[in-house]
């Protein structure tokens, strides 16, 4: 099967994972450089490129991976389930490396000070076109998240990242945010791409019929690859359904074996998923269905150095924002895969050189908005940060600025795992800020909820989030809660994780039977009202000047 | 603003489900094992036999799509909701001109319940499958 030799061609050890460990090449070296962050002796006849979950970010962003992310049931412990100094430890990492800083939370600050930002669309199209350079016939495979999450992206309806991609070239495409644009604008976006938008498990709902192409067939390297695509499974519920009315989505594994069964049949000789399922519902999926080869994840932002083996498939997990890049070779014998080589290339902005033309491009799409981007709102004392099950501290500042602007007792802001961090120190623009928030439903809505409803809110989203069966799981982070305390037991079933419900203002505990005013943002719900978030926070940070967060320790977490 | 009970994305039925109506009103499974024994005439029915298709997670607690389908000789193929107020939703029939023993329909979901279908085979024996169909208020996903 797969010689350990090709794992050996991986770019950063994988100690625990595949007991290969090694020294990695980048803390070897004094200094990184592009050759040391790209070169990859090429393994097989076939290269798979993967980048996911860009959101947007055309230019390189500061990005901190979460220092919590916990796993339940059998996913306890288990890649991506891993973090900060564990992390380094299973992937044998040095501590303040290079590669500690782009995969963990470990000494974040310092760290980004020392190596500088991450991505930038430019540089990721200075890895693409080494890698063709390398291997003309290599697939490109964009896993989705792409069109949303700054402000350009919302100014043009997606356009700016189309025409970014399109210059890039990816082979095909998935899809989740796409569809906050509305179902129109992704029909018109999708008639004029130059590469298929795949979901196997995109339905009309009315007919019960396939809504998009399921797969493509490609022959490379003399290989047969079918590439099925399959979108994030839960759109209508985790986003506004009234967005894309008519639409069916779901996991839909026995469909996924089908189309598996197809392209076979069709004469594929290597079958790739490229999923945005998020990482616990692809493991399980593999150990479910038979025959998909490889699985490009996407959709939970993790980042891997080493591919995951379940079974025979290869999971591989590209990160976000375009912080990461993947490659994978494959061996592909006979419909075997006889062995493979990966690198996760970490994209240090000050490492790679920008593409001329990709560069040019990022410059003439941010031109016409470019002095309202750049304006300095305020200045953060505190670091920035989005990511992690529970609270981050970009949307403490959310709930802070929702509780002052719109006189509440309580905030709620979304788990979502999209947006870059900011430096102590660093200035607030209005594109940090859009980068935090921006949405096609961004109404602020002020509300009056019982604390019973307040609660059921927590359980029904903890539940999202911590079902042992991955298959009910969404894929985001806990609601983000400014102006309440709670305790959680992530290993109970729904209804008995949240607890100690406390009104932090008063300390008082919640009382199920009172109404308490909330503010929120990001509501399902179509005809939401209020001023879109975007507004709320500018006009708090405009009016604080310097953001000095408290470390927030209203959230207990137990069962952990 | 005035939020109605779908604030936050919750589904009306959900939040009926849990909280406004008593217990007493959804079927339990004394409910269930009663309607399943009227079916099979007393005979307690073996795992599998019949398959069911159903959302991990309703998109629409209002209509959720179901299907159905076992082996040829199948008579009738039952289906229930464990947790509706009347956990009966329907049963098709089968005969020998039945191109197909295959069945799809919607039904209605007032919370997060197991699904259940229960098939009198070709031998005469019943089989049973269950699946849980979650029904959540949704909305803070990605």
């Amino acid at each position: 099967m797969i010689a350990r030799r090709d794992f050996l061609q991986a770019g950063v050890a994988a100690s625990a994972l595949f007991g290969a460990g090694r020294i990695p090449a980048l803390a070897q070296s004094q200094s990184m450089t592009e050759n040391a962050l790209l070169d990859m002796a090429p393994v097989g006849n076939v290269t798979l490129v993967h980048v996911t979950d860009i959101h947007a970010q055309l230019r390189p962003v500061w990005f901190r991976e979460p220092s919590i992310n916990l796993g339940v049931g059998e996913a306890k412990g288990k890649p991506p389930h891993v973090t900060g100094a564990d992390f380094l430890k299973m992937f044998g990492l040095k501590p303040g490396s290079p590669e500690a800083y782009a995969l963990t939370s470990e000494d974040f600050v310092a760290l980004a000070r020392e190596y500088g930002r991450m991505g930038g669309m430019d540089r990721v199209a200075t890895v693409v076109k080494r890698f063709r350079a390398d291997r003309p016939e290599a697939l490109l495979l964009d896993g989705g998240d792409t069109w949303q999450g700054s402000m350009t992206a919302l100014r043009t309806q997606g356009q700016d990242m189309v025409n970014a991609m399109n210059l890039l070239g990816p082979d095909a495409m998935t899809s989740h945010w796409e569809f906050t644009l509305g179902i129109d604008r992704v029909n018109e976006i999708v008639e004029e791409l130059p590469f298929p938008f795949l979901g196997a498990n995109i339905f009309d709902a009315e007919w019960d019929e396939p809504a998009y192409e399921a797969y493509e067939m490609y022959e490379r390297g003399g290989v047969k690859i079918a590439v099925i695509g399959q979108a994030f499974p839960y759109m209508p519920i985790a986003n506004p359904g009234w967005m894309f009315p008519g639409l069916s989505f779901g996991i839909r594994e026995e469909r996924m074996a089908e189309v598996v069964q197809e392209v076979r049949d069709e004469g594929a000789e290597l079958v790739v998923l490229l999923s945005h399922n998020g990482f616990d519902v692809d493991r399980k999926l593999a150990s479910r269905v038979e025959g998909i080869d490889v699985i490009l994840c996407g959709h939970t932002h993790d980042a891997l150095p080493e591919p995951v083996k379940v079974g025979n498939t290869l999971l591989v997990a590209s990160g976000s924002n375009g912080k990461f890049v993947s490659r994978l070779d494959l061996d592909v014998q006979g419909g075997e895969v006889k062995g493979f080589g990966y690198r996760l290339v970490p994209v240090f902005s000050d490492v790679i050189t920008p593409d001329p033309e990709m560069a040019a491009l990022i410059g003439a799409e941010r031109a016409p908005y470019e002095a309202e981007l750049a304006e300095v709102i305020g200045t953060t004392d505190s670091l920035l940060y989005r990511r992690g099950n529970f609270n981050g501290t970009f949307d403490d500042l959310i709930c802070q600025a929702l509780i002052e602007e719109r006189e509440a007792d309580i905030a709620l802001s979304p788990g979502f795992r999209w947006g870059p961090s900011l430096l102590p120190g660093d200035p607030i623009t209005r594109e940090d800020i859009h980068n935090a928030t921006s949405m096609t439903y961004p109404n602020a809505y002020r509300s009056e909820m019982t604390g019973q409803f307040l609660h059921e809110i927590l359980e029904d989203v903890a539940d999202n989030l911590f079902n042992t069966d991955p298959y009910y799981q969404q894929g985001g982070d806990m609601v983000r809660v400014g102006g309440m305390g709670y305790a959680i037991d992530v290993t109970k079933p729904i209804g008995e994780r949240i607890s100690e419900m406390t009104l932090l203002r008063t300390g008082e505990p919640i009382d199920p039977a009172k109404t308490y005013t909330v503010a929120g943002w990001a509501s399902v719900n179509e005809g939401t009202e209020g001023p879109p978030i975007w507004d709320v926070v500018e006009s708090y940070v405009k009016r604080v000047g310097t953001v000095a967060l408290d470390p927030n320790n209203a959230v207990a977490v137990r069962g952990a | 603003m005035q939020l109605n009970r779908r604030s936050f994305g919750l589904l009306a039925a959900a939040a009926a489900g849990a909280t406004a109506l008593p217990r007493a009103a959804f079927a339990d499974e004394a409910l269930v094992k009663e309607a399943i024994m009227a079916f099979t005439g007393g005979v307690e029915p073996t795992e599998g036999g019949v398959t069911l298709g159903a959302p991990e997670i309703a998109e629409n607690g209002n209509t959720v799509p179901i299907e159905v389908s076992a082996g040829d000789g199948t008579e009738a193929i039952m289906i229930l909701a464990a947790g509706n107020p009347n956990p009966g939703v329907a049963t098709f029939h089968f005969t020998k001109l039945s191109g197909e023993i295959a069945a799809t329909t919607r039904i209605r979901l007032a919370k997060t319940q197991d699904v259940i279908a229960v098939a009198r085979l070709g031998d005469g024996s019943f089989g049973m499958t269950r699946r849980e169909v979650k029904v959540t208020i949704g909305g803070c996903g990605g």
